[in-house]
C-alpha cells in the first residue's frame, strides 16, 4: 500500500523512469518520481457541493472530469462512490479523515460549485487523509458556463502539481488533423479540440489537404502545410480568428515539415527545389531565410531545442534515414541515433532532456525516446504503423498518430507515459492524425 | 496565483474567453478532395487525346522501395511521354511523386518529390522544355492502392505525369 511519501524531490534525469511512491514516515502526500514499479494511489473525489440549484449538475460534470483527467495518468485510481463511509455535503464542513482512511483512499479532493447566471465559481480542496491535513490551501477559480471543463481540468492540474511536485498537462489542447473518407480518398481539415478529446471545433474545411499542424510555443497560433495552392506550401494559422496567410511560396518549390522557434519568431522548415530537400529557417515578420543544410541527401522534419540553440532532424545521408542534432544556426551535424531501422520525426522534449522519435523497424514502427546526446533509446510502443509524436506540456506524456493495417485503415491518436505505460486512444469523433499539444493554458 | 494563509479561498480568475471563431467550420463540411482525379477527355483511339497519353503511353512509372531511380521499363514509358510532348506541344504537365505507407509524412513528401524531380530530369533530357514541366509531391497521402501489401505498395510507389493544357508559368 502507498503511504504517506517522502519529502525530498528529485528532477527526472535518467532514461527507464518510473512513477513510484517512496515510503517515508511522515511528510506531505506525494507520488515520487523514480526508479520502481508503480502502484497508483487511491483517491476518492465525491461528487461537489453545488452552491445553487442551478449547479447541481456541474457540481457532478466537474468532479467526473477531475476523476478523468488523474486516472487517465495512470498514477492514480479513484476509488469509487458505493465505498464511501461518508458524504461530503458541505464545502465547510470537517473531513472525517477515518471514514476516507477506511476505504483506504490516500488523497480526497472536496469540492463546491456555484453558478450564477453565466458566472462559475469553483472552489476545492485537497486533503491528505492518512496525514490527517489539508495539502495546499483552497483554491478557487471562477470563470463562465461554457467554460466549466476548463476549470475541472484546472482543478486537475493543481491536484497533480500538489501530490507529484510537477506541473501538470490537463488544461491543455491538441491541434491535429482530422480525418474522414476510405483510404485512397481522405479527406483531412484541421481541428483543435482539448487535451481529452472535448469540445473539437474545425479551423479549415478539407476542400484542400492539410497536413501536421503545429502549435506556436504560447499556443496562439499554428503552423502547417496545405496543399491549397496545388503544392504544398506553410501556413500560420491565428487560433482566436482561424485567419491565415502562406508564409512560403516560391514557384517550383515546396515548403513543408514547419515548426516554431521556443520565442515563436521563426519557423525552421523543410524546403524542396529541384527534387532536393533541404532544412531552412525563416524570420516570420520579415520573411527572411536562412539556409542551414547543404545536402543532396533528404534533410527533414526539424525541431529546435527549449533552449533554441540546437536543431534535431531527419536525414537520409547515411543511407537510412537517422537523427542529427546541429546548431541552430545550421553547420556540423552530429548523428545521434545508432540503432537500426530508420528513424524520423524527432521532437525535442519541454524539458530539453529527451528526444521523441518514430522508428520503423522490421516492418513494425515505434515511438520512443533517447536522451539528446541519442544514447539510452527505449521504444515505448510498437504497432503496424505509428507516428508523428508530441509532447505534453510537461514532458511526462506523449501523443501520436496510430493507423490500423489494411484497406479499412484508419488513424486515430493515442497517448503514452515515457516510461512506456499507459497506453490510451483519445477518443475522437472522426479519424484523426498528426497531433500537436498545446503548452499549459493560461 | 499565491496562496493565502490556511482556510482563505484564493480567487483566481480564469480567463475563459468564449472560444473564438474556431466553431465557424461545422462538423458536416463535406468540401472537394483534392489531387488528380476525374475523367481524361479524349478517346484511346486518338493519339493525340489524352486519354491515349494515359492509356496507350502510360502515364506512370513505378519505383522501388525508397528509390527514385528510374529503371528500364520507366524509361520506356518516358521515352512516349517525351514523344508524345514533343507532338503535342499545347500540353503543358504536372509530374505528381507519390510514396508508399510505410514512412513517416514528411520523409514521403521528400521521396515523392525526388520520384517527381527524377522524372522532370528525364523528360527534359528527352527535349522537353523545363518550363512545361511542374512537380508536386503528395507523399502518401494519395495512394490509388489501399490494401496494407507489396502488391498496393508496388503501384502507390509512383510518378504520374498530368497533362494540364494552358498551363502558365
Amino acid at each position: 500500500m502507498m503511504r504517506l511519501l517522502g519529502t525530498f524531490m528529485t528532477m527526472l534525469v535518467a532514461a527507464g523512469l518510473f512513477m513510484a511512491p517512496v515510503q517515508a514516515q511522515d511528510g506531505p502526500l506525494r507520488i515520487e518520481i523514480t526508479d520502481g514499479v508503480m502502484e497508483p494511489l487511491p483517491y476518492a473525489v465525491p461528487d461537489f457541493v453545488p452552491e445553487s440549484g442551478a449547479a447541481a449538475e456541474m457540481a457532478v460534470n466537474i468532479a467526473r472530469v477531475v476523476a478523468a483527467d488523474l486516472s487517465g495518468t495512470g498514477l492514480f485510481r479513484e476509488i469509487g462512490k458505493e465505498a464511501y463511509i461518508s458524504r461530503i455535503t458541505s464545502f465547510s464542513s470537517p473531513v472525517e479523515f477515518a471514514d476516507w482512511r477506511a476505504i483506504n483512499a490516500e488523497a480526497l479532493i472536496t469540492g463546491a460549485v456555484g453558478v450564477e447566471g453565466d458566472a462559475v465559481t469553483v472552489k476545492f480542496r485537497v486533503w491528505d487523509v492518512f496525514g490527517g491535513q489539508e495539502l495546499g490551501n483552497g483554491l478557487q477559480f471562477s470563470g463562465t458556463t461554457s467554460g466549466w471543463r476548463r476549470m475541472a481540468h484546472k482543478v486537475a492540474d493543481e491536484v497533480y502539481s500538489r501530490i507529484t511536485g510537477e506541473a501538470g498537462y490537463f488544461d491543455s489542447r491538441v491541434v491535429f488533423v482530422s480525418e474522414t473518407g476510405p483510404k485512397n480518398e481522405r479527406r483531412k481539415r484541421l481541428a483543435i479540440m482539448d487535451y481529452d478529446g472535448a469540445n473539437v471545433q474545425y479551423l479549415t474545411d478539407s476542400a484542400s489537404l492539410v497536413l501536421a499542424p503545429r502549435f506556436s510555443p504560447s499556443g496562439d497560433r499554428v503552423l502547417y502545410t496545405s496543399f491549397e495552392s496545388g503544392f504544398p506550401r506553410i501556413y500560420i494559422l491565428d487560433v482566436a480568428n482561424v485567419g491565415r496567410r502562406v508564409l512560403q511560396s516560391r514557384d517550383g518549390t515546396m515548403s513543408f515539415a514547419p515548426r516554431f522557434s521556443p520565442d515563436g519568431q521563426q519557423v525552421v522548415f523543410s524546403l524542396e527545389t529541384g527534387g532536393n530537400t533541404d532544412i531552412y529557417l525563416m524570420e516570420i515578420s520579415s520573411g527572411s531565410e536562412t539556409r542551414l543544410t547543404r545536402a543532396p541527401s533528404i534533410e527533414t522534419a526539424p525541431s529546435f531545442s527549449p533552449e533554441g540553440d540546437r536543431i534535431v532532424f531527419e536525414s537520409d545521408r547515411s543511407g537510412s534515414r537517422q537523427l542529427y542534432v546541429m546548431p541552430a544556426t545550421g553547420g556540423d551535424a552530429q548523428r545521434i541515433s545508432q540503432g537500426s531501422g530508420n528513424y524520423g520525426t524527432p521532437v525535442w522534449s519541454p524539458r530539453g532532456d529527451l528526444i521523441a522519435f518514430t522508428k520503423q523497424s522490421k516492418g513494425r514502427f515505434h515511438i520512443g525516446v533517447m536522451k539528446t546526446d541519442g544514447s539510452a533509446e527505449r521504444l515505448l510502443t510498437a504497432s503496424f504503423l505509428e507516428e508523428g509524436p508530441t509532447w505534453s506540456p510537461n514532458g511526462r506524456v506523449i501523443m501520436f498518430t496510430r493507423e490500423t493495417q489494411g484497406a479499412q485503415g484508419q488513424s486515430s491518436l493515442y497517448t503514452v507515459d515515457i516510461t512506456g505505460r499507459n497506453l490510451r486512444q483519445v477518443r475522437t469523433p472522426n479519424g484523426a492524425s498528426d497531433p500537436s499539444w498545446s503548452p499549459l493554458q493560461q | 496565483m499565491t496562496y493565502l494563509a490556511k482556510s482563505i479561498l484564493l480567487v483566481a480568475g480564469l480567463a475563459l474567453a468564449a472560444c473564438t471563431d474556431a466553431g465557424r467550420f461545422g462538423p458536416d463540411d463535406a468540401g472537394a478532395g483534392t489531387g488528380s482525379s476525374g475523367a481524361i477527355a479524349g478517346s484511346a483511339s486518338d493519339p493525340q487525346s489524352p486519354l491515349y497519353f494515359q492509356q496507350a503511353i502510360g502515364d506512370r512509372v513505378l519505383f522501388a522501395v525508397d528509390r527514385h531511380t528510374l529503371d528500364d521499363e520507366a524509361k520506356r514509358v518516358l521515352d512516349g511521354q517525351a514523344s508524345w510532348l514533343t507532338t503535342n506541344a499545347d500540353y503543358n504537365v504536372v509530374i505528381e511523386g507519390h510514396a508508399d505507407e510505410q514512412g513517416t509524412r514528411e520523409y514521403n513528401l521528400a521521396l515523392g518529390a525526388r520520384r517527381a524531380s527524377a522524372v522532370r530530369e528525364y523528360l527534359v533530357s528527352r527535349g522537353i522544355s523545363s518550363n512545361r514541366l511542374k512537380t508536386v509531391s503528395y507523399g502518401k497521402e494519395r495512394p490509388i492502392e489501399i490494401c496494407s501489401e507489396e502488391s498496393c505498395y508496388s503501384k502507390n510507389r509512383r510518378a504520374v505525369t498530368v497533362l494540364a493544357s494552358g498551363l502558365t508559368g
